[in-house]
């Protein structure tokens, strides 16, 4: 076993337990919004979701930059496995915010809100990532190409995250304003919590489906070797 | 459904996606190791100078070259 893989055991323990104490956080020791009732407390699970999903879209980016400057390959693997990650997170934002929709707004999605529109296409523009990527011969050409589309699609988060401050509408709420956070401190520190936690898990997430892959490579080379 | 019911499906949603990601990693080491097995018995079927080629010429990583068993 690698030295990277041996710290993966306590880094899940400790993503469980942070998920854990988030959750205790968030669901009874915040204080329950005046305004929105219990409901509110999506606000701990939904931000932190999509704060990650776009750490991973940024990570996927990054790891394709890499692949473009220096030519090595391991780039590829993590730029889409980093994507991946994202992908799935994008997803959960999408549906707890829908949820979240339902319970504060009345709708389960709205087209008026540029914020809720900039996400969506955020992800389907990921989610199109992979027909290309699938679309290509597993290759040189197919990492190249993967870590262009996975470059544009970068540009898409600073257009998405601050999309609520330059949008006229004020369906979507604005929590972190120039003046700091618009909550309490128990609140802010539910949600530091809760973003750390499942930040952690996405990394964990991330590094055991990367190890997966990996050894799925080095098998597949092995068994031709053999045969 | 009350504010309570939303506020318990938003977090279900989560929990279940997580479960079903790592089921699915889960039922893809079990794949994993299955393969490995066979590799393991086609490697033990062949002679040792070739074997030790094939391994070289695979290019394995440390996790996968430990698998090999103790020569008979």
């Amino acid at each position: 076993m690698t030295a990277s893989l041996r710290s993966l055991p306590g880094l899940a323990l400790l993503a469980a337990v942070g998920m854990g104490a988030a959750l205790v956080l968030a669901l009874l020791v915040a204080p329950e919004d005046a305004d929105q009732g219990v409901s509110q407390r999506i606000f701990y699970i939904h931000v932190p979701v999509a704060l990650t999903a776009y750490l991973c879209f940024g990570l996927g980016a990054w790891k394709a930059l890499r692949l473009l400057w220096t030519g090595e390959q391991r780039y590829d693997l993590e730029s889409y496995v980093a994507i991946h990650q994202g992908t799935i997170f994008g997803l959960l934002t999408l549906v707890t915010g829908s949820i979240w929709a339902k319970a504060s707004w009345g709708v389960w999605w709205t087209w008026s809100s540029n914020q809720l529109v900039l996400f969506l296409v955020l992800v389907l523009f990921y989610c199109a990532y992979f027909m290309l990527r699938f679309s290509l011969e597993e290759g040189p050409r197919r990492a190249r190409s993967s870590a262009v589309y996975a470059l544009f699609g970068v540009v898409l988060i600073p257009v998405s995250f601050l999309a609520i401050r330059l949008a006229e509408d004020f369906i979507h709420p604005t929590v972190f304003t120039r003046e700091g956070p618009q909550m309490t401190g128990t609140m802010f520190a539910a949600f530091c919590a809760a973003w750390a936690a499942v930040t952690l898990l996405a990394y964990v997430l991330y590094r055991v489906e990367l190890a997966g892959k990996r050894l799925d490579a080095d098998l597949r080379e092995l068994r031709e070797a053999l045969q | 459904m009350s504010g309570g019911e939303y506020l318990a499906a938003a977090y279900a949603v989560v929990f279940a996606v997580v479960l079903g990601y790592v089921a699915i990693i889960a039922a893809k080491l079990q794949r994993l190791q299955r393969e490995t097995r066979k590799l393991l018995e086609l490697a033990r079927a062949q002679p040792g100078e070739e074997r030790r080629s094939a391994v070289y010429a695979g290019g394995v990583s440390e996790a996968t070259a430990s698998e090999e068993p103790p020569s008979a």
